[in-house]
């Protein structure tokens, strides 16, 4: 007779020996280096252009954003319409995406189709023109969809805990306005696209089932541009955090729930804590199984959802709580997050609970690491954030020998109620 | 090509196996026939909640969740108007656990008081977070009542309000169970680097003794023709008018479906599209449009909603669509209009397929609807439609008298 109440063995998944695939690499004629990871076994890729053309670079407010979204919408010889039609005809998709410090172009399609796309992504590079038509529908629907946001309390949340962390002069901290909608032109455009895409710096990720031509396509396209190596030496901006650190917000007058965000700066990947505050992150509320979730959802069903997170930030960073919980129930959310914070700061984590985080931790990167896609996100990551692989080997070392005084002391440096930000939107 | 082999155990629940040895990890997908559409129509938010409560603890594991995360696993589930959908992966050295984990919800809950009363709360945050606490969120429950009069698509999953949802009783729980959660209401699909040999010693083990229980015969009102045109004014605190017209459409395994899931496509499926390039580039009507469909099991909605720009008139922008979908009507598609959104659908088949957490996902939801095999004839389904069917089912579908409009005014 089967014992239901009695586990199957299992291998603790902290033992595992997890491996990075290495990728391959190479540089096409101008010197801009290619990351390949050759994998998979559906026919599909995925090609991603960054260049260093983020809002950290911008003159003005959403001119980076703007150049790296509008470059689809117009070229000397194409229409939007026309580029569009170029990229759907073969199913295949041309997103943009602008943060920081980088800005991307990404492409998925169908490996054979490739041929057909590479120089429409070119020609975007050399010469999007951003017509003044295509520039005023832009400033018309973003200034709406601004509108739209600004009405829900999670989004206020996440604007205004950047600015008290960065001030809103850091780029982290840099939030979009109606003012800097309208006050965009086509000139900054051209001249932003011209200095930082046109002629700008960028690396190149491809991955997924590879064409067995993939490097002389890449450089047939882009071989002769006249891109460069990324910059070396990063610009450093000094972050100038709010004085107040607790904040109530009443943004909607009939508001339901109230968006709660936390957060305390935190250096950044290369600091040698990074690794051990990651895994004290998973404890406090980084997965379904925290504390925060246990106790603020699980146990009270206070919120939806809990979490806590390390920001993904090149230079500085921070350490944030997010949840958006009941209207009466917000301010007892809040008074349960710092007694979880003191918990950890005055309590040993037990053998079970690290054994578990440990496990669960490693298995979450052993799947995560499955698929071409995933495995060059990692080394994106790695790649971009200026270190090597000895940080992913060193972070999973980390995780399996961590101990339960090392997360106390994590706790005791960075989980200081005092030290966080404080903020409600209702 | 998507292998995969199927058996059925003698107490009804049938599984499938998918194996790819190229992942160190398995998956273990248990799809349960029951949602939102399976309710009392005053009982509504109940398989949704219920899932909740399937994560409260077993007849003898306190604890769904620890148990799968000391494995290294993960999980997560979902309920919709058709199905409720419990996934799990992890390691594959470690499948037997969530063989263990399933196979005892499968058997019976722990009914737990404290799980019910505080998943009661998280379900009602979940529902403002979603639905109340934010612009446009109740779009859809007006849009649901307004399409059907009858049939149970008429409220959504989260449930029509949060009283029905606070309102839930641990003996409405049991009888949810015993009525839906049985073997042969329920599929399993294990995936990823395992084998048809450990699958059917597994399952045997673990899920063999399960009693069959009573089989549940869906028997759900059909929702009457509609004859006429329905139309619904809202105002509400939002900053933009808003437009959403819904027309209705078949049932997932009717081969039309394929033909109106590519008028979707031609309509609104990215920048070149029909309805953003003229309505939102070239006439300026909208700040963004979208045509989709519901994708529901039994006959589902065909939508187009749109953000006005401000200053425009509900009428002006509404015409505008009409005239859209009139030159679709007389003129139909060209060859390379239908080409380019076959090209579409093959594309993101295949991406959609990378993931073997999505291929036992999709296995489960086409054994469902009736054949697992579906998964490998879609492509076919898609590329048989032709540009007559797509010119002949725009006539049939953008009929007014099929049509329910819901007009979402700024009170600003």
């Amino acid at each position: 007779m089967l014992n239901r109440t009695i586990a199957p063995p299992i291998k603790d998944a902290v033992h595992f020996d997890l491996k990075l695939r290495p990728y391959d690499t190479f540089t096409l004629d101008n010197g801009v280096t290619v990351y390949a990871i050759n994998a998979g076994m559906e026919d599909v890729l995925q090609l991603e252009m960054v260049f260093y053309a983020g809002n950290c670079y911008e003159p003005a407010g959403l001119v980076a954003a703007a150049t790296n979204s509008l470059m689809r919408n117009g070229t000397t010889a194409k229409t939007a319409f026309e580029i569009n039609e170029c990229f759907e005809y073969y199913g295949a998709h041309c997103n943009r995406s602008c943060y920081n410090e980088t800005a991307v172009l990404t492409l998925h399609t169908l490996s054979k189709h490739l041929p057909h796309l590479l120089p429409v992504l070119q020609e975007m590079i050399t010469d999007a023109n951003y017509p003044e038509t295509e520039l005023d529908i832009y400033k018309q629907n973003s200034s709406q969809r601004l509108l739209v946001n600004l009405r829900k309390c999670d989004f206020v949340g996440n604007r205004l805990i950047d600015a008290y962390l960065y001030g809103e002069l850091h780029p982290y901290g840099r939030y979009s306005r109606t003012e800097h909608i309208e006050a965009l032109t086509t000139a900054q455009l051209r001249a932003y696209h011209k200095q930082y895409y046109a002629n700008g710096h960028c690396i190149i990720f491809v991955s997924g089932k590879l064409p067995a031509d993939i490097g002389e396509q890449l450089n047939r396209s882009f071989g002769h541009l006249p891109l460069q190596p990324p910059r070396i030496n990063q610009q450093q901006d000094t972050p100038v955090p709010a004085a107040t650190k607790k904040y109530r917000i009443s943004n909607d007058p009939d508001g339901v729930q109230g968006a709660i965000r936390m957060g305390r700066p935190f250096p950044n990947r290369h600091h040698p804590d990074f690794g051990k505050a990651m895994v004290l992150n998973n404890i406090f509320g980084g997965f379904f199984g925290s504390r925060l979730m246990s106790n603020i959802r699980e146990d009270k069903g206070y919120t939806y959802g809990i979490y806590s997170y390390l920001q993904n930030h090149i230079q500085n960073t921070a350490w944030i709580i997010s949840a958006e919980a009941g209207k009466d129930v917000c301010e007892a959310a809040v008074e349960e997050i710092w007694k979880e914070m003191r918990l950890l700061q005055e309590e040993l984590v037990d053998e079970e609970e690290l054994l578990l985080v440990q496990n669960y931790m490693m298995g979450t990167i052993l799947g995560d690491l499955d698929g071409p896609f995933q495995i060059m996100s990692r080394w994106k990551n790695i790649i971009l954030s200026g270190v090597d692989e000895r940080y992913f080997y060193n972070s999973i070392n980390t995780i399996k020998t961590i101990t339960a005084e090392e997360i106390q002391e994590m706790a005791q440096r960075y989980l200081n109620p005092a030290d966080f930000y404080d903020l409600v939107v209702i | 090509m998507i292998q995969f082999d199927r058996f059925v155990l003698s107490n009804g629940l049938k599984v499938i196996v998918h194996e790819d040895k190229s992942t160190p990890m398995a998956v273990v997908n248990v799809m349960y026939d029951v949602g939102s559409r399976d309710e009392d129509p005053d009982k509504t938010g109940f398989a949704h909640l219920f899932e909740h409560l399937m994560f409260g603890g077993s007849i003898n594991i306190p604890q769904y969740d620890d148990p799968l995360q000391v494995a290294g696993g993960e999980n997560n589930a979902y309920t919709t108007s058709d199905l409720t959908n419990y996934y799990c992966q992890l390691p594959a050295e470690n499948i037997e656990t969530a063989f263990w984990l399933e196979s005892d919800r499968m058997l019976s809950l722990a009914f737990s008081e404290k799980s019910l009363e505080v998943q009661r709360k998280v379900v009602c945050e979940e529902f403002k977070e979603h639905y109340i606490n934010k612009p446009y969120g109740d779009v859809w429950h007006k849009v649901r009542e307004l399409a059907y009069t009858t049939h149970p698509y008429r409220w959504m999953t989260i449930g029509k309000e949060l009283k029905h949802v606070e309102d839930a009783t641990l003996d409405d729980v049991k009888a949810f169970f015993f009525k839906h959660y049985t073997p042969s209401n329920a599929t399993l699909v294990v995936a990823g680097n395992t084998s048809l040999v450990q699958v059917k010693t597994l399952a045997e083990k673990w899920f063999g003794d399960i009693p069959a229980g009573v089989r549940y015969v869906r028997n759900l009102p059909a929702e009457p023709r509609q004859t006429a045109a329905r139309k619904l004014e809202a105002h509400a605190d939002v900053p933009l008018d808003a437009l959403y017209k819904n027309w209705h459409i078949y049932p997932r395994t009717d081969k039309r479906y394929y033909t109106a899931d590519l008028i979707t496509e031609v309509l609104s499926g990215g920048g070149s599209s029909r309805l953003f390039q003229q309505l939102v580039k070239e006439k300026q009507l909208f700040s963004n449009i979208e045509c989709y469909h519901s994708g529901s099991t039994d006959a589902g909605l065909l939508t187009i909603e749109g953000k006005l720009v401000k200053g425009v008139r509900m009428e002006t922008a509404e015409a505008a669509i009409m005239e859209e979908l009139q030159l679709l009507q007389r003129d139909g598609i060209s060859n390379r209009e239908l080409e380019k959104v076959k090209n579409k659908v093959e594309s993101m088949l295949a991406f959609e397929d990378m993931s073997v957490m999505n291929r036992a996902s999709s296995l489960a939801n086409y054994e469902l609807l009736g054949d697992a095999g579906l998964i490998n004839k879609e492509l076919d389904y898609y590329q048989a439609v032709t540009a007559d069917e797509i010119l002949a089912e725009s006539r049939i579908i953008f009929d007014d008298n099929n049509c329910s409009t819901l007009y979402y005014y700024s009170k600003s």
